[in-house]
């Protein structure tokens, strides 16, 4: 928007300006990373998507023919190994990256949304491979409704949730869980490249001594920094 | 320090003013999809999936006609654990609770279901062309309610003490008869009324798959609901004989296994070990307990950084020299 | 027909798990592999070291 422009009120320029400030585009798509980004722990966030991309696929294809089709044809029984292997990798991947952010204290310099998306995502998680064991159409989703319900009931919600009901757990496992864990990783990612990856633990000896944590060739550039401690009123 | 203040998380983490250097993030997600995508397919070709067929009451009914037999006169009874369960099905018990917490009562009957109706007396009214057995339907509803429960239950008593010898392994008494030719199951009972003939119609009408279908389709032709056949299912002993041994009852941790030698649900694992221990092993609410107890610790563990303890761990335990171990030697050459 | 042939397994998983039992704890074999790989795979992570020291070494690109 140049000097001379006056100030949108038209609400879609008003989003767009919004968005463009938090998420600016080479801070959405950075093609660099801090040099402390070095570890092979920090690939189990990607690996985790990557999962959630295999899983949507191969569910996709089992959607396209039905919840029936992969009981009485190889290649729909190939496509429903892949789904449930997939699912294997994905809560597997999903708890290293779970430890490896925790013992980085992930959730420093204002970066509290970023953690309890991510707990939250693991949270709808289970539910969402709860609603597909259930919706297998077999005797393992015959024992995981009747022993499931029992728990669920316990709470009351079972009286809106009813896991022996197939139409509706295949409904919550196709789409409507399946769109609030894909929403919710969104939030997640996005917000990740709006604070940027946590910076490691200040060394206790180098703290006391005072000593810069800027080595000589550092390069303050703020269109890819993560944002400044007390973003979210984090900081005592 | 105010409670606020104590809550936030003690952070000196500063922007990052270092070095960066290249690194492709698409490049890396396509990879990682690769890898992944591999993963699975290799996993497939190596392993497959389960796919144990689904038990049926027509199968349970020509398994076990005297397991059958005695689920169906309970349920007639009104004894059985669906009948006596509560919301969301019916009113008949209360539910579990905690402390003042009664949520299973509170939301309440969503779902109704009233057994003796629902599982044997509806059913049993779609059988045609006999008359005896339209009969003993007849004779038992005109029945006052008093009547019809002293009918069921003096069926049921036998049947049950039956059920309990053969799970304590004794010598069943010879109330209880199963004819080898036949199939049918011979009870008895006096003061049972017309039970015996509607018990005897209900076996054959589920041997013949039609029990499967008429509780499936009761309400309309299309239907996703399996909530009847598969809790008059429950109700009885086929489902947790294959379930035994699949390792998938309660104490044998099953909540975290699959069918056959497959990984399960290793993420349940927490869930539950609460059932294996006290007070939750041997208590009545044990489901809402654990339920309660998992919510608080979920709660926990998306307030992490708020949790004072548990959020300086990390500072205290030196995993973090590991993974930012390029970084410090970096540092410190300088 | 064999189970194995029928879904194109080169391993059948399909009998009753084995059990590793260990005071009240009871896991099936494949869970007690998935969760020892688990820790593996995080231990490997953080200790194995990640392509492209000498990139980060150079320091930053324009």
């Amino acid at each position: 928007m140049s000097a001379t422009e006056t100030p949108t009120s038209s609400w879609t320029g008003r989003v767009r300006e919004a968005a463009v400030e938090a998420l600016p585009p080479e801070k959405l798509l950075p093609d660099k990373q801090p040099t402390y980004v070095a570890s092979w722990i920090y690939v189990f966030g990607v690996a985790s998507i990557a999962s959630l991309v295999v899983i949507i696929a191969s569910g996709c294809i089992l959607a396209l023919k039905g919840p029936a089709w992969w009981h009485y044809t190889g290649v729909g029984h190939f496509f429903n190994s892949i789904h449930l292997w997939a699912v294997e990798l994905f809560f597997f991947v999903m708890v290293v990256h779970l430890w490896g952010k925790y013992w980085m204290a992930a959730w420093r310099g204002g970066r509290t949304r970023v953690w309890i998306t991510g707990a939250i995502i693991f949270l709808v998680a289970v539910p969402t491979a709860l609603t597909g064991y259930v919706s297998q159409q077999n005797f393992d989703a015959q024992w995981i409704s009747t022993q499931a319900k029992d728990g669920l009931n316990s709470v009351g919600v079972g009286a809106f949730f009813n896991v022996t009901n197939f139409g509706q757990m295949y409904s919550y496992h196709v789409l409507l869980l399946p769109a609030a864990v894909v929403a919710l990783v969104v939030a997640h990612v996005l917000l990740v490249r709006r604070h940027g990856v946590v910076p490691p633990f200040e060394l206790e000896d180098r703290r006391a001594s005072g000593a810069s944590t800027t080595p000589a060739n550092a390069m303050p550039s703020s269109a890819v920094q993560g944002s400044g401690p007390g973003s979210d009123g984090a900081m005592s | 320090m105010s409670v606020r203040g104590r809550l936030r998380p003690r952070d000196d983490t500063g922007p990052w003013r270092g070095a960066y250097a290249p690194y492709d993030l698409v490049k890396e997600l396509c990879i990682a999809i690769g890898v992944i995508a591999l993963l699975a397919v290799l996993l497939t070709v190596l392993f497959s999936s389960p796919d144990d067929k689904p038990s049926t009451i027509a199968q349970w009914s020509r398994e076990m006609p005297v397991n059958f037999t005695a689920a169906a006169a309970k349920e007639l009874a009104g004894t059985s654990d669906t009948a006596g369960y509560g919301p969301p099905y019916n009113h008949n018990g209360e539910g579990q609770h905690a402390a003042f917490l009664y949520p299973q009562k509170w939301l309440g009957v969503s779902h109704p279901i009233n057994t003796a109706n629902d599982f044997v007396i509806d059913p049993l009214k779609t059988v045609p062309d006999n008359p005896a057995l339209a009969s003993a339907i007849a004779q038992f509803q005109a029945a006052p309610e008093k009547t019809q429960k002293a009918w069921s239950e003096a069926y049921a008593k036998p049947l049950e003490e039956y059920e309990t010898a053969l799970e304590e392994k004794k010598t069943p008494a010879k109330t209880v008869s199963l004819n080898p030719t036949t199939g049918a199951v011979t009870v008895q009972a006096s003061g049972a009324g017309p039970v015996g003939t509607m018990m005897s119609g209900l076996l054959a009408l589920a041997k013949s798959g039609g029990l499967d279908g008429s509780l499936l389709t009761s309400r309309q032709f299309f239907q996703t609901d399996y909530t009847k056949p598969l809790l008059f299912m429950a109700d009885g002993g086929l489902l947790s004989e294959r379930a035994e041994a699949q390792h998938l009852l309660g104490e044998q941790w099953g909540m975290m296994n699959e069918t056959g030698s497959y990984p399960g649900q290793v993420w349940l694992w927490l869930y539950t070990l609460w059932y294996q221990v006290e007070p939750f092993k041997s208590s009545e609410n044990a489901d809402i307990l654990v339920m309660l107890v998992m919510g608080v610790l979920s709660l926990a563990f998306i307030c992490i950084p708020f949790i004072p303890g548990v959020r300086s761990l990390p500072r205290r335990v030196p995993v973090y020299k590991l993974i930012w171990k390029e970084h410090y030697r970096s540092q410190q050459s300088l | 027909m064999n189970p194995v042939s029928v879904m194109g397994a080169i391993f059948n998983l399909n009998h009753p798990a084995h059990v590793v039992e260990w005071h009240f704890i009871q896991l099936s074999v494949a869970n007690v592999v998935a969760i020892g790989l688990m820790i593996l795979v995080f231990v490997l992570a953080i200790v194995l070291p990640f392509p492209g020291a000498a990139r980060r070494r150079s320091g930053a690109s324009s």
